[in-house]
């Protein structure tokens, strides 16, 4: 496996502060559930760039990645929905405690195809809802111009949520060395556009 | 023509001897993190600091009276350094300074830091003081060599320096400032424990009773988790004592959880890097944690 260099471990740390940052200043005007989901979203985030430091890419082999990498998404995007879909918040929560819950249970108890398939549905779904939601609603003008970034964001998270599931699956798209090469840069990116969203809303 | 060549080399020959020798005494990283303790536990107090001479009083007495008890430990400790793979190399089980020259430097350190810290506050003073006496005289003269429970006396001196920097600040031995140290104190453990499963053997040629040793990695591995869950507590008590804002609470909660995490899967599947990893989250922990409470005075 691919070592960690030094320019690897100083973006992680940034991605690591940002983080911090956003967890530190919340995300003002948001209700106490979207807080929360925000709060763990990025503090998932945080301690996982943070073991990444200290523990280098062999931390990837560890089974939790997959449940790691599937929190972020649906607890950013359950904050989102609930913020800005009221309608259909209390459906996106159900669908976000079963497709967190399908996921471990999948992992754990069915042949890799099924795996897969509940991790691309619900990485799916969650990276999308952060990827449209936030780019209609700077459309519509309902938030700011700059709340678009967290759309990138989504995209950003999607991708490398996909990326590592699959590898975890043993289907990877892309080789081992490929997307460790990436991760760090894409997780420093990715956190740079959901803070300057944020903050932009 | 020699002479006065050889008195313009002799501050770069002092600085190199210090470098390479005396600086290493000092366990720089580990001074550094109980220094921001007791700088963590000045600030708390929203003074806020004071102007610049106390800041500079609480820094440079902390940083003093806590090196020199590292160094007046690594002195008497030289003998079983010398049988440790991972400490043999250090500048007095290796000859490269003579065990006089480091009593000496400890003790002139030592009595810099506690004078210093008497200036600045009798109550002060004294808790620098007990901290550096339970290190030295406690914990590495009567105890490290005959149990394993010697952590908690290391502990115990962990935590005077953030207690120290309350009570400068207060005036008084308040009820945060003995969470603070009741948090250090249990953070010890998972700092210690972890290290003494990691170099396991080498403390077993050294004949220094360890948690792993005397009892089982099993119960070590229980004994981090507990004291890790606890160490969180009393720093939340302290944080609300203190009364930390929301971000920063969150913010600590969401280290927290990383470190009981940590602790969790060690016990759960323990493995030589998960265990590396909780050693050094560990310290990552408290320092962060300290900023955080440094930071609320800002």
């Amino acid at each position: 496996m691919k070592p960690i260099s030094t320019t690897d471990r100083i973006l992680l740390l940034l991605a690591a502060l940002l983080s911090a940052f956003q967890v530190a200043v919340g995300v003002d005007g948001s209700g106490t559930l979207p807080i929360l989901c925000y709060t763990i979203a990025f503090g998932v985030l945080l301690v996982a760039c943070l073991l990444l430091i200290i523990l280098g890419f062999e931390i990837l082999d560890s089974s939790l990645v997959v449940i790691v990498s599937t929190i972020i998404p649906l607890s950013l995007s359950l904050g989102l929905v609930w913020e800005y879909l009221g309608n259909i918040s209390w459906y996106y929560l159900a669908f976000t405690l079963l497709g967190f819950l399908a996921v471990i249970l999948t992992r754990r108890f069915t042949s890799g195809r099924v795996a897969v398939i509940v991790i691309a549905a619900v990485h799916g779904i969650a990276g999308l809802a952060i990827f449209l939601l936030p780019i209609l609603l700077s459309m519509q003008g309902i938030t700011n111009p700059g709340f678009i970034f967290v759309g990138i964001g989504g995209a950003l998270i999607g991708i490398g949520g996909l990326l590592l599931s699959f590898l975890k699956t043993g289907r990877p798209i892309l080789s081992l060395n490929t997307i460790l090469s990436l991760l760090p840069g894409l997780l420093l990116l990715m956190t740079t556009a959901f803070v300057v969203g944020f903050v932009l809303r | 023509m020699k002479t006065a060549e050889h008195l313009m080399r002799l501050p770069v020959h002092l600085f190199h001897e210090f470098r390479e020798n005396y600086w290493p005494l000092l366990k720089s990283l580990q001074t550094a993190l109980l220094l921001a303790t007791g700088l963590a536990g000045f600030m708390s107090a929203r003074c806020p600091i004071l102007g610049w001479q106390v800041m500079l009083g609480v820094t440079g007495s902390l940083f003093f009276a806590i090196s020199g008890s590292t160094v007046l430990n690594m002195w008497y400790d030289r003998d079983i350094d010398a049988l440790m793979q991972r400490t043999c190399w250090r500048p007095l089980p290796s000859g490269k300074i003579s065990p006089r020259a480091g009593l000496i430097f400890g003790l002139i350190l030592s009595a810099i830091g506690i004078t210093w810290a008497y200036q600045l506050s009798r109550l002060y003073g004294t808790i620098v003081f007990a901290g550096l006496f339970c290190d030295v005289v406690i914990y590495t003269l009567w105890l490290k060599r005959r149990t394993a429970w010697s952590i908690v006396w290391g502990g115990i001196a962990g935590g005077m320096p953030v207690l120290a920097g309350r009570a400068l600040a207060t005036g008084q031995i308040d009820w945060v400032g003995i969470a603070l140290c009741l948090a250090v104190l249990f953070w010890i453990p998972t700092h210690i424990l972890t290290f003494s499963m990691r170099n396991y053997q080498d403390y077993l040629a050294a004949g220094i009773p360890t948690f792993p040793s005397t009892y089982s990695f099993k119960f070590t591995q229980w004994t981090i988790a507990f004291s890790s869950i606890i160490a969180a507590l009393m720093l939340g008590v302290a944080a609300y004592g203190i009364g930390l804002t929301w971000g920063y609470l969150r913010l600590m909660a969401v280290l927290t959880g990383g470190l009981i995490f940590l602790a969790g899967a060690s016990l759960l599947n323990p493995s030589d890097k998960l265990n590396f990893g909780l050693f050094k989250y560990a310290s990552l922990y408290m320092l962060s944690v300290m900023l955080i409470l440094a930071a609320e005075a800002f």
